[in-house]
């Protein structure tokens, strides 16, 4: 039988500190008697025979003596069966839908273990969304990491919705797919949301959802993504599915990393992150991807609001370097009604070249897309001299530009929120659109596909 | 020799504390626990001695043994490290994965070189002869690529006694014996020991004389770097900064790259491996994994562990450079490395500098690219090991600590830009935010072996890319309209300029990698075209009709026209500009 611990020394917001405890483990799960209840906590620092315990409830109604604390001798484990399709858990994965424990066929350690790169698949498998500006300029692609970096009050959350009903591998046969869904201290609508789209398009019942609200415990939303992406992981790696994993709100996440760093009075570095933000980060994404040894595979899209639209916040700066490029929503495409507000010239998808092309989607997607970049960067510099010295004084290739710019916002990147473009039909409005533009313009175009693809509106086709 | 033990006291992270005994050496790598984890020591206090953990410490109990090994932290040198992967501490990740599969176990340990296997050894040293240490007593062909010589390690040093007759060896097997003037025998075998921390001598530094050639424009011809030079490529995410190490991995004229992945994304460890075994090298045939070394540790791999495997990587790379080659090491990204000493340091309650970075940042970073080099080495041989290591500033900024600290230390920094990255413009080295202090050493080199005009053609298109930038500000404020034709001339040539020369298309099978010579032509046939339309600007003509010609357009595609085996069609392109130009002074006297 495992020796119990009496009290406590010292109750400092979530972590609490034991003495005279033998044989801890570092990172061991321990379990807290307060009452009636059991709370869960873990040992994040000993020293000799002081541990100090983080606790993943809440730490109220706690008292020195009221206590009784018990070590588990095990790290956070999770029981995973194929059963937990369809079911809801809260942050640290006990179920709380109402339909009882699951029966584990196996427990995993929620930190899971790094993967060995040699043991990794390079993605290559383009997933359609439907949606030009991703599936066009950032594609998106099986085992990516590709984060959504949003600001409130944009919609986030529709265009994680509308890639979740409308991605769909390409040139496959119907493979096992299923979606893994973590919120991290987001409000109930949202979550709600969520689970009512899932419904009205028919996933729910291959939806396992991890529900960390933000009036649930805030040290507790250091172990939903973990549980999350374990599950994941065995659904992918185990029963060879696909999984797109869906982690919001990343912020929140990060800002519960930085209360109890700082009641642990630790060092803080950039704004009070701790300095270990950034392998922490890692710890979570890098656990997207395909491995040698199954067909399966995890896809993540995290979703986080920047602070203030600030994009060199340490929250999205640090993502951006560990994650394969971004999706950035911006507010000015929000407030002239462009749905889905996607920023195009700072959003990238670093895996896109590998997936797209020949042999992937069509042969004219490289060139196309760096030249509708190239175009639309073009475009805002145009935007900026107007600014200065008016419309009217423009170059007539300048205005083309503007005129360009324009149809671009509101023919390609605007949609609707149902609406499912084919990668063709994407590629041929881009050249409907290239088209406006003179042909010594295109310079980021192979002369052959110019010669396939580019057709004028006053030339005959 | 008694072993030094002691027990673990406390555990914060990758951090341990042992008491029990004050044996411990600093430096000293110790193994931790019932796994026997390795760790190193980091700090040596009066009631306990302080250990980073190399592995994740999950599960470690107080009172588990530490015992030392009484040597530093060493990386393991001999036969079979080319083509290998390794993680931060040297241990290879295909023998990690046969042995706990796609996810890494810890307490492994393995040896970092295959010890059953048998190499063709070639035994060049004769009884009677007398070595030194860096001598080479014998070579192996290590891959298609490369052949390892077979150094005597250091402390070894006498009269050859006894030498085996060439055949097949494995890397522990003694090949000879040597006795020292005291008496002493030893047995050299393959296979060597060093400690990463420490430089490995050289006779002698020499001067700074040759280009390391990357075939990429803008560094080549603009900014390039030497052979035993030093380079940072700052870029905040998405500019950039990994493909074009990758690139610079794949095309630069080293005989041997030493990729260090340093906290950086596994699925590009991935690429890397897999682009390397099909790539073939320009020169040989041969995959170029044939020359390749690649260290790995994953952004979500042990911290500590990055740490240690920038100085794996060095201590790699001064190995073969004592055989005589010319090594390259691409450090991807040496941000990721201050973050890790970041971390420890954080965890040790050290008085914080910049931004919570330690102190000691400068001095380490500085001891880092100091082990760079162009050098004659003990035996005689000349090799150089050059450095490139990314930097990822926070928040794309380049004030940040390790940018600014870098930048004191290298002298070649390729900025990488914002705004290029987002025009896809690449690679997005900022042409004027740039610079490379090693044009000077080298201009003798590109006089005698690209073309004595070189420099005065580089000058030309680095001067016409300063006017535009003037002109740029101009034309922000008033259009492009109110200049004159001299003006447009030049934003016209600079266009050409910045699409045709300095943007490059990794994609490309012509354009991926430009050798000199067509460099430099691209150059010439650029100024030849400004000299031409200047003159026909001087007349007084408008310059709208040489652009209706579409003359430029054409010179921005030449890059994709004219195959790198085929540089006798840039002539053609003179000939066109002489023509096109003819024919409107004619037009125009009518």
């Amino acid at each position: 039988m495992s020796i119990e611990y009496m009290g406590l020394t010292e109750i400092n917001g979530p972590l609490v500190v034991l003495s005279g405890v033998k044989n801890a483990a570092y990172e061991e799960i321990v379990e807290i008697k307060v009452g009636g209840r059991v709370r869960t906590g873990q040992i994040v620092t000993i020293h000799g025979e002081t541990v100090v315990v983080q606790v993943f409830e809440n730490t109220s109604d706690m008292s020195l003596t009221n206590t009784v604390t018990r070590m588990t001798g095990r790290p956070m484990m999770l029981p995973l069966s194929k059963e937990i399709l369809g079911r809801t858990f809260d942050g640290s994965g006990r179920p709380i839908d109402g339909l009882g424990d699951i029966f584990p066929d196996t427990y995993e350690d929620i930190n899971g273990r790094p993967i060995n790169p040699i043991a990794r698949e390079y993605p290559r498998n383009f997933i359609q969304t439907g949606i030009s500006a991703i599936d066009g300029l950032f594609t998106l692609i099986r085992g990516q990491k590709l984060p959504i970096f949003s600001g409130n009050g944009l919609p986030q959350d529709a265009l994680a919705v509308q890639i979740v009903r409308q991605a769909k591998i390409m040139g496959e046969k119907e493979e096992p797919f299923a979606v893994v869904f973590a919120a991290m201290g987001v409000k109930n609508d949202v979550a709600d949301f969520f689970r009512r789209s899932f419904e009205e398009s028919g996933v729910l019942d291959r939806v396992v959802m991890f529900l960390n609200l933000s009036n649930d415990p805030v040290a507790e939303r250091i172990l939903t993504p973990r549980a999350a992406l374990t599950a994941a992981e065995y659904l992918a790696y185990t029963h060879n599915m696909h999984i797109l994993v869906i982690l919001t709100d990343m912020t929140a996440y990060c800002e519960a990393l930085r209360e109890i760093s700082s009641s642990k009075g630790e060092i803080p570095s950039r704004k009070g992150f701790p300095g270990y933000l950034y392998s922490d980060l890692a710890s979570l994404y890098e656990r997207a991807g395909m491995i040698n040894t199954s067909s399966g595979s995890v896809t993540q899209i995290p979703i986080l609001s920047m602070p203030n639209d600030d994009i060199t916040h340490p929250i999205p700066d640090l993502t951006g370097y560990i994650t394969e490029g971004q999706i950035v929503l911006g507010r000015a495409l929000d407030l002239r009604g462009i749905y889905p507000p996607i920023d195009v010239l700072p959003s990238l998808s670093r895996l896109m070249k590998d997936g797209i092309g020949e042999g992937f989607t069509r042969e004219d997607h490289p060139d196309l897309s760096s030249q509708l970049f190239a175009a639309y960067a073009n475009v805002e510099q145009v935007r900026s001299l107007a600014s200065v010295i008016g419309e009217d004084e423009l170059s007539d290739l300048d205005k083309q530009y503007l005129a360009f710019g324009k149809a671009f916002e509101q023919q390609f990147i605007g949609q609707g929120k149902d609406e499912n473009r084919s990668i063709t039909q994407t590629l041929d409005l881009g050249w409907q659109l290239l088209s406006m533009l003179p042909r010594e313009e295109l310079d980021r175009v192979d002369p052959k596909l110019l010669e396939k693809y580019y057709r004028p509106a006053n030339e005959p086709a | 020799m008694e072993q030094v033990r002691g027990t673990i006291d406390g555990i914060n992270g990758p951090v341990v504390y042992v008491t029990g005994s004050k044996e411990f050496g600093m430096l000293q790598m110790v193994h931790v626990g019932r796994e026997g984890l390795i760790g190193e020591v980091i700090g040596v206090q009066a009631d306990s001695t302080i250990v980073q953990v190399y592995e994740s410490t999950t599960g470690l109990t107080p009172g588990e043994e530490v015992v030392s090994t009484g040597m530093p932290m060493s990386a393991t040198l001999g036969p079979g490290i080319l083509g290998n992967i390794f993680d931060g501490i040297e241990r290879p990740l295909r023998v990690l994965e046969a042995k706990s599969g796609a996810f890494l176990d810890r307490g492994q340990n393995t040896h970092a070189i295959d010890s059953a296997r048998k190499w063709d050894v070639t035994v060049t040293a004769k009884v009677g002869d007398t070595v030194k240490p860096g001598d080479i007593i014998a070579t192996v062909p290590e891959t298609s690529l490369i052949t390892h010589r077979v150094m005597v390690p250091d402390g070894v040093a006498g009269r050859v006694e006894t030498a085996v007759p060439d055949g097949q060896y494995t890397v522990e097997e003694p090949l000879l014996s040597v006795r020292a003037d005291n008496g002493t025998v030893h047995t050299v075998t393959m296979q060597s020991k060093w400690p990463i921390r420490t430089m490995r001598p050289v006779a002698r530094r020499m001067p700074i004389s040759r280009p390391l050639v990357t075939g990429q424009r803008v560094i080549d011809s603009l900014l390039p770097i030497a052979k035993g030079g030093t380079a940072a490529v700052p870029g905040g995410f998405g500019t950039g900064k990994t493909m074009t190490q990758h690139q610079l991995a794949k095309w630069c004229d080293a005989d041997i790259i030493i990729y260090i992945g340093c906290g950086e994304r596994g699925n590009e460890m991935t690429q890397v491996l897999e682009d390397f075994q099909k790539l073939v090298d320009p020169k040989s045939g041969k995959p170029l994994m044939d020359r390749t070394v690649l260290i790995a540790n994953t952004s979500n791999m042990p911290v500590a562990a990055r740490e240690a495997s920038i100085y794996t990587g060095i201590t790699l790379a001064e190995y073969y450079r004592d055989m005589g080659y010319h090594v390259a090491i691409m450090a991807d990204s040496t941000s990721r490395w201050a973050e890790a000493l970041r971390e420890i340091s954080g965890r040790l309650e050290e008085m914080p500098a910049e931004e919570g970075f330690p102190a000691y940042l400068a001095s380490r970073l500085s001891g880092f690219y100091e082990r760079a080099g162009y050098v004659k080495n003990r035996n005689g041989s000349e090799g150089s090991v050059s450095i490139i290591g990314a930097v990822s500033p926070q928040g794309g900024d380049f004030s940040e600590p390790v940018t600014q600290n870098t930048k004191r230390f290298v002298r070649c920094f390729w900025a990488l830009d914002k705004e290029l990255a987002y025009a896809r413009h690449y690679p997005a080295i900022n042409w004027l935010t740039s610079y490379s202090e090693y044009m000077d050493d080298l201009a003798e080199w590109y006089e005698e072996n690209v073309s004595p005009q070189f420099l005065k053609t580089r000058a030309f298109i680095a001067s016409l890319l300063q006017q535009e930038s003037d002109l740029s500000e101009i034309v922000k404020l008033i259009g492009s309209d109110v200049l004159h034709d001299e003006q447009k001339l030049v934003l016209e040539v600079a266009r050409v300029i910045r699409l045709g020369f300095l943007q490059q298309n990794a994609y490309h099978k012509s354009d991926t990698y430009v050798p000199l010579d067509k460099q430099y032509q691209m150059m010439e046939v650029i100024e030849h075209l400004y000299q031409a339309v200047r003159e026909i600007v001087a007349l007084s003509i408008p310059i709208g009709q040489v652009k209706d010609t579409g003359i430029f357009d054409e010179i921005i595609k030449m890059k994709y026209e004219v195959g790198n085996d085929e540089l006798e069609k840039l002539g053609g392109y003179m000939e066109r500009i002489d023509s096109l130009c003819a024919q409107i002074k004619a037009d125009n006297r009518d």
